[in-house]
């Protein structure tokens, strides 16, 4: 492909609450087994991008390990590779990334010294699958100087917290506005986008000299009458997790076959750190219905309407519904959890009880936990 | 550069009694417990136990093998120096042939092991289900001095004289061995699992290299033996399981879904690794019922299943009922049907309907020897039409239709096998 890529990975949101305590919104588990990010690097490879860089900042920690290696999303070849790529104190630069265009500006020499044509950026909070060769082909075929990948969606008060864009018949885009107070329209931005590499260095560094650091706001909104940007419409699934509901919501959407069908099923994989864990145990008095368990999990009391993530273990008597269990939670003998996302590694004692009565409650519960 | 110990797996073997299972690969090879190979365990004892350097000795059906060990990324056996290599019978200038004995395809892979230059070589056996730390084992064999160790385990008296049986004194040196006795002396049964000083074997190879069949148990042990060789036994007590046959196979994976099971797959710090797809968390429907069961990843399970083990990506659909059986990976299972003591090994589909394992049990009319317990065995990749009753301890290998099925129906003791070759 004629392409790099690159994941904007830093960002971290108090709309996640508690949840973005301890980790970047790319890190956060989805579907049971994978992470947020592992859907653009598994998009990136699919589309046979074979150098991505994936810029970190906030809490980078689970990010970083589970980053670690390579090889899972079929990266770290002779041609290529993953960069992690870091806020770093230079002699010209002692700041954080200040936005989206200065941490693309703190890091051009990733951009100068390659030398595919183009650029793919995507964030790690995208829940989707998309092939980036067809957006290029789009980008090409419509001339075009930026390419955003939009979506339709929905009205709701959710469509808030994205970027709004109106496109002419040809699908220039001719509105764009960024998270209005009054809705522009139903036709959102995705976060994604196509650009020539010299392009978009040329766009960086103008807008570093003007002490101008935002993506969206300094280079697509800016230069949206002077340059030609388009909307790739996409028609398949896409979910940003990047408030709680959201995550709630599209974790719950994976208990819809046709979701599992189209992610799991259907065209191409998605790639993930592989943990090697045991295939998950049902024990007698373990009933489970309409929930996804992941691997390591071992199962004693009753789960429903839940997605149930690695390596959990639920005890007797337990009654788990229309929740999320993170990675690694211990819920001890007759506990009942409603309507609740439990944080990783949570150890809850026996005979407790958490409910999450008009919002999902987030529980993090670090007590000592004593195992066999 | 040298290594200390490296390890030789023998996985050559049929292992011709688990039936149509090992019709197309080879034992090593077939899937257990829900997402492994029997060879996982062995590889994963070798990397927890910090042998690096692992030649897999392949002869029969290796295909799948050779996918599953690839370049050993699961296991870390990818290595700059050493790792995983997987060791075939090849032609020679002369003398060409195949393994024709457990010594004797190591008696072909001398030069093999000479590359690494080590000061002890470990045979493992491809074919046990069994977590044991091989550095304990060596560090016994250090302290002994010995040129020769060989792994035993206590088995029950009466069981012994189906067993190679060690005799040993009071300091664990061997002094006699009979294998299969009638009346045995001792209940120290051999795992088939050896350490060897590196020189030792060597010479011993060379020695007996015109011995037909050339095998461990019955010529290169008893030849150290009279010479004299310091032999010893260490004694192993963990959980080890022969999958030999039908029967122990399928009891194998049926104590894993014990509530503590005595081989448990859930400690943290003796990690079976094996090749696995990316897969998400697997799906239980409102109507489903999983009762005393492991379930891979990516099933999606819409059926009750009662005391199963069920492989990574297997769709068993509404209305299926499932006891005390064992599906491997990939397999679908439609509408309606009904499995009893079932094996159905990887990527075969039961249409909807059928009765799988009803009826009395018969004696088998295919293979007396290899089908003598009530299960129900069913081969990689086949296909059983809708409608159909099959009766108990039978043999399907191969796509099958409904004019296979004479009335809809194959009784107890019955077999269908259809050609592999297309």
């Amino acid at each position: 492909m004629k392409a790099i890529g690159m994941i904007l990975a830093g960002g971290n949101s108090k709309r996640m609450k508690e949840l973005s305590d301890n980790r970047a919104i790319a890190a956060m588990p989805v579907a049971g087994t994978f992470r947020s990010i592992d859907f653009a690097l598994s998009n990136m490879s699919n589309s046979h991008i074979q150098k991505v860089a994936v810029l970190t900042q906030y809490n980078a920690r689970s990010l970083n390990e589970h980053l670690n290696s390579s090889k899972w999303w079929d990266f770290g070849r002779k041609q290529g590779g993953l960069y992690v790529l870091t806020p770093t104190l230079t002699v010209n630069n002692s700041s954080w990334y200040r936005g989206t265009a200065d941490a693309l500006y703190q890091n051009i020499h990733f951009l100068k010294d390659s030398h595919e044509p183009y650029v793919v950026l995507a964030s790690g909070d995208g829940v989707y699958k998309l092939d980036y060769s067809k957006v290029l082909e789009y980008h090409i075929r419509k001339r075009a100087d930026i390419t955003v990948v939009c979506k339709e969606l929905p009205t709701s008060e959710e469509i808030g917290r994205f970027g709004q864009v109106r496109t002419d018949a040809d699908g220039r885009i001719t509105d764009f506005e960024e998270k209005p107070m009054v809705e522009a329209s139903t036709n959102v931005s995705c976060g994604i986008y196509v650009i020539r590499r010299r392009l978009l260095i040329e766009l960086i560094e103008r807008a570093a000299d003007e002490d101008r650091y935002d993506f969206v706001k300094d280079i697509l909104i800016r230069y949206k009458n002077l340059k030609r940007i388009y909307a790739y419409q996409l028609e398949t699934y896409w979910s940003n997790i990047s408030t709680v509901d959201a995550y709630y919501d599209t974790n719950m959407d994976f208990l819809k076959k046709e979701v599992r069908d189209y992610f799991f099923r259907e065209g191409d994989s998605v790639y993930s750190k592989s943990d090697d864990l045991p295939p998950a145990k049902y024990n007698p008095g373990a009933s489970v219905r309409n929930s996804m368990i992941a691997p390591g999990c071992i199962v004693n009391g009753s789960v429903e309407n839940s997605v149930v993530f690695k390596q959990s273990y639920i005890g007797n008597n337990c009654v788990i519904k229309n929740s999320i269990i993170l990675n690694d939670v211990y819920i001890g003998d007759n506990s009942v959890i409603e309507n609740c996302i439990v944080e990783s590694r949570s150890t809850i004692r026996a005979n407790s009880s958490y409910s999450g009565q008009d919002e999902h409650r987030i529980v993090v519960e670090k007590n000592e936990r004593y195992i066999l | 550069m040298k290594k200390e110990m490296i390890a030789m797996l023998l996985a050559g073997g049929q292992g011709s009694r688990l039936g149509v299972l090992t019709a197309e690969v080879a034992k090593p090879a077939v899937s257990f417990g829900g997402k492994y190979r029997i060879i996982d365990f062995p590889l994963s004892n070798c990397i927890n136990s910090g042998v690096d350097t692992v030649g897999v000795l392949t002869q029969y059906q290796p295909l799948r093998l050779n996918t599953h060990i690839g370049i050993g990324i699961p296991w870390d056996l990818d290595r700059n120096y050493g790792g995983v290599t997987i060791l075939s019978p090849y032609e020679q200038s002369q003398n060409s042939d195949w393994y024709t004995g457990t010594a004797n395809a190591i008696y072909q892979n001398i030069r093999y092991i000479d590359s690494y230059n080590p000061e002890y070589v470990l045979i493992l056996g491809g074919d046990h289900i069994y977590k044991m730390d091989y550095e304990v084992m060596l560090d016994f064999h250090k302290s002994n001095n010995a040129d020769v160790t060989m792994a035993a385990m206590p088995v029950p008296l009466e069981e012994a004289s189906r067993f190679g049986i060690l005799i040993t004194d009071e300091t664990g040196r061997i002094v006699d061995f009979e294998e299969k006795p009638k009346n045995p002396r001792s209940n120290l049964a051999s795992m088939g699992i050896y350490i060897f000083n590196w020189s030792v074997l060597r010479e011993a190879l060379l020695t007996n290299k015109e011995i037909p069949h050339l095998d461990f148990g019955m010529h290169v042990i008893p030849y150290c033996h009279q010479r004299g060789d310091r032999v010893f036994c260490y004694e192993y007590n963990g959980y080890w399981k022969d999958v030999g046959t039908l029967g122990s196979y399928w009891e194998a994976n049926m104590e894993l879904i014990d509530i503590v099971p005595v081989f448990n797959l859930y400690e943290d710090y003796w990690k079976i690794y094996t090749k696995s797809d990316t897969l998400p968390a697997q799906y239980i429907s409102a109507d489903a019922v999983t009762e005393r069961c492991i379930i891979g990843d990516g099933a999606e399970i819409y059926g009750k299943l009662y005391n199963c083990v069920v492989g990574p990506g297997v769709v068993v659909e509404e209305g299926v009922e499932i006891h005390d059986s064992i599906i491997m990976e990939g397999c679908v299972i439609k509408k309606g049907s009904s499995l009893n003591k079932t094996i159905l090994a990887g990527n075969s589909v039961v249409g909807e309907n059928c009765k799988i394992g009803v009826g009395e049990y018969a004696e088998s009319l295919y293979n007396k020897k290899v089908y003598c317990f009530d299960l129900v065995t069913v081969a990689e990749g086949s296909v059983i039409p809708d409608n159909v009753t099959i009766g108990k301890n039978v043999a399907i290998s191969g796509v099958t239709t409904p004019e296979d099925y004479p009335d809809g129906k194959l009784v107890s003791g019955g077999y269908i096998i259809k050609g592999g070759e297309e």
